[in-house]
């Protein structure tokens, strides 16, 4: 299949958290990857990518949603959604949970070939540049799907390095999990929280007005986390900043905070 | 050993609000931190790890040849090989030989394959003496507790908590003093060790490696007791389990190296040592018990690969669950990531099911393997197996089942986020966050629920698009 370089045609996955939770990071995605020449579209029979399903040992449900969304994403250029860990599902998972069906095995495999996180699709695959501005310091949440399972460190940086005032300020152990691990947070509570409260104290002690990342799995827990201690600083989805839309409320700021 | 995994869930509640066990847990996240930056700086981590586990998958593919070349070269060095399908066998083993020998005393290195076997309650249940000569497993031994970590036995107490070990146990010894620092408690505990193992009719340590080619062993401390331990006493007794096996001593070279370097961030440890069987500067006798315990299954299966496993401890030294609630929480004998694969495994699914449940698939495990064992892939079919033999909690079972139906109908699933997306942001009143959440107790237990933006992503671009068109 030939791919048009300068303008493909690129299937948005949302992701089941950012449609019910967060749209403006989706929006954010179809602002970015405009910007970056690509024509976006929102297939309507995209619900879920079955992660919850595949790490709670339910094979077949998670198998019953992957070949709905490969069926959903496999006519388009490129499958781009705004998570780490959604595209560890589809580039890492979707194979191996297919392997013994030959046929759905290289529709799999073709998808995955074509499917990029949406902040590496930008920087790789793109070569988009921001033209944003952010007066502030941030400090950057590695997810770990995206970094362990894709490679995903420097994109985000790269791109967070383009926008004009943004000072990036690494806190200590970014790359340690933040508790979230899906269905995890919500079976261990208890050690969620300790896991969350550590990177709550690493955020503070890097000084950063403003937390990003990547997953909004993991933002909404610790934002979670953060105003349940207290703490005010701001958290976006890197997308969001990169769009400029950070006048906007940050994930658990209500209109008037 | 008794299977505690049961009780994870209460285990780990008393483990986070313990506060000597959360000081030493910390100790050990700035331990795991420096023995990282070790690895880092080394630069031969890499290549020695992809020559290590060619050779562990190589052997692991034809171990019943290297097991019956070890035996036969063993054998001719005058060892007396032992094969015990199960602990119990190997406990009759053990008591078998010590009682042969007429012995009274036994001194013990750290061996955590004798903790899989049972067999400091067989020789307590035998009335023979037992001493624990490894620093970590002595302080163990003093506090009649289990070891919380696979090299370290004792990481989980407090330099204060062994001071006040020391104070009451050793105050008839000729004590004058309250001792604190610990080079003195060190010196302290060498001095009564040494006693021991001259009086000791067994020495009983573990085995790193195998060495199929000459029938050697290999045997790594930071202590020396280990040689101590194997030299002096007239029987020594090496417990080790068959995927110890390796098929030169240049292989060992390799996995020394990895080994020491994923669990201390040494080169090599202070003691490695390889030993033959008997001779006249050694022991009288020697004999090797070597357990199977399921690991033949394992071989068989989808879970191979965790027999390349070394005991480094890496993947529970740098996991963040592991470093919160300590390894007795696991209620086995291995703990942290390797330990919730090798347990239900070994001891089986039904008193182990949150074991594999109790991760978050962060991965940082498999990152650090120096066997590159995909534990995050493990756990995850370990979970798998659960929801197959319906060992997944009912609530669970039915809660995803209905989702995924659900997920699975998308024009129905699209109205039913926007409902819910709409009463939630309701919920919060305009504050951005939910302090509490009917059913969702779990949540927001400890944090607050951000609350979504009102119309979801799906019903906004439909709008959007719609009004594109007109």
């Amino acid at each position: 299949m030939s791919i048009s370089q300068t303008n493909p045609r690129v299937g948005l996955f949302v992701t089941c958290l950012v449609d019910l939770h967060r749209p403006s990071v989706g929006f954010a995605a179809v602002d970015l990857l405009e910007q970056a020449g690509c024509r976006v579209e929102v297939p309507q029979t995209q619900t879920c990518c079955g992660q919850p399903a595949y790490n709670s040992g339910a094979a077949d449900p998670a198998r019953a949603l992957a070949k709905q969304l490969i069926a959903a994403f496999e006519h388009y250029d490129y499958l781009v959604a705004p998570s780490g860990s959604c595209l560890g599902m589809i580039k890492r998972h979707y194979p191996e949970l297919l392997k013994d069906d030959p046929a759905w095995h290289s529709r799999a495999l073709a998808l995955a070939e074509r499917s990029h996180e949406l902040l590496s699709f930008l920087d790789e695959t793109m070569a988009w540049q921001p033209t944003t501005a952010y007066p502030g310091s941030v400090t950057y949440h590695d997810g770990c799907s995206g970094l362990r399972e894709l490679g995903i460190e420097q994109q985000p940086r790269r791109l967070l390095a383009g926008v004009v005032g943004l000072k990036l300020v690494e806190m200590a152990h970014a790359q340690t999990c933040c508790g979230f691990g899906g269905t995890f947070c919500l079976k261990y509570p208890d050690i969620s929280a300790r896991m969350a409260s550590e990177k709550v104290a690493n955020i503070r002690a890097s000084g950063a007005d403003t937390l990003l990342g990547g997953d909004l799995g993991c933002l909404l827990n610790i934002s979670g986390r953060l105003t349940r201690l207290g703490q005010s600083v701001r958290v976006f989805h890197t997308a969001e900043l990169l769009a400029g839309m950070t006048d906007a409320p940050a994930i658990g700021e209500g209109r008037s905070t | 050993m008794e299977l505690r995994s049961a009780h994870f869930q209460p285990s780990v509640r008393a483990a986070l609000f313990d506060p000597d066990l959360q000081e030493a847990m910390a100790d050990n996240r700035r331990f795991a931190a420096h023995v990282r930056e070790q690895v880092a700086a080394s630069g031969s981590f890499q290549a020695l790890r992809e020559r290590a586990r060619a050779v562990k998958d190589h052997t692991l593919a034809h171990l019943d040849h290297y097991l019956e070349r070890y035996e036969a070269a063993a054998q001719a060095r005058g060892i007396q090989v032992h094969w015990a399908a199960t602990p119990e066998e190997a406990q009759q083993q053990v008591l078998a030989i010590c009682r042969q020998a007429g012995a009274r005393r036994v001194i013990k290195g750290k061996t955590m394959i004798g903790e899989e076997m049972g067999i400091n309650a067989a020789l307590a249940h035998a009335n023979i003496e037992r001493v624990e000569t490894d620093l970590g497993e002595y302080i163990l031994q003093l506090a009649d507790e289990l070891p919380s970590h696979i090299n370290g036995p004792a990481i989980h107490k407090t330099l204060r908590q062994v001071q006040a070990l020391f104070h009451q146990h050793h105050q008839g010894l000729g004590r004058e003093r309250y001792l604190e620092d610990p080079a003195e408690l060190l010196a302290e505990a060498r001095r009564l060790l040494r006693g021991q193992f001259l009086a000791a009719d067994v020495g009983i340590t573990g085995a790193n490696f195998l060495i199929a080619e000459d029938g050697t062993h290999v045997l790594v401390t930071n202590e020396g007791n280990g040689d101590l331990t194997s030299l002096l006493p007239p029987v020594r007794i090496v417990l080790a389990s068959i995927e110890k096996v390796l098929p030169t001593l240049e292989d060992a070279g390799t996995h020394l190296q990895l080994l020491a370097l994923s669990a201390t961030g040494q080169p090599l440890t202070s003691y490695t040592s390889v030993y033959g069987g008997a001779d006249s500067d050694g022991p009288e006798q020697c004999h090797v018990v070597l357990l199977d315990n399921g690991r033949s299954e394992m071989l068989a299966g989808a879970f191979r690969p965790m027999l390349r496993c070394i005991r480094c401890a890496a993947c529970m030294d740098n996991c963040p669950v592991y470093n919160w609630v300590g390894g007795h929480a696991y209620g086995w004998i291995y703990p942290g990531p390797m330990g919730s694969v090798w347990t239900p495994n070994l001891a089986g699914l039904e008193d182990t099911r949150d074991l594999p449940n109790a991760c978050t698939l962060n991965g940082r495990c498999k990152e650090v393997c120096p066997l590159q064992i995909p534990l995050p892939d493990m756990l995850r079919a370990l979970r798998e197996q659960q929801w197959q033999r319906q060992l997944t909690p009912a609530g669970t079972r039915l809660g995803l089942r209905l989702w995924a139906a659900l997920a699975r109908r998308p024009a129905l699933y699209h109205r039913l986020t926007a409902l819910l997306a709409c009463v939630l942001k309701l919920a919060a009143r305009g504050r951005g966050r939910l302090r509490r959440l009917p059913l969702a107790g779990a949540w927001t237990a400890e944090r607050d629920l951000p609350a979504p933006q009102g119309a979801t992503f799906q019903q906004r671009w439909q709008r959007q698009q719609k009004e594109k068109r007109q």
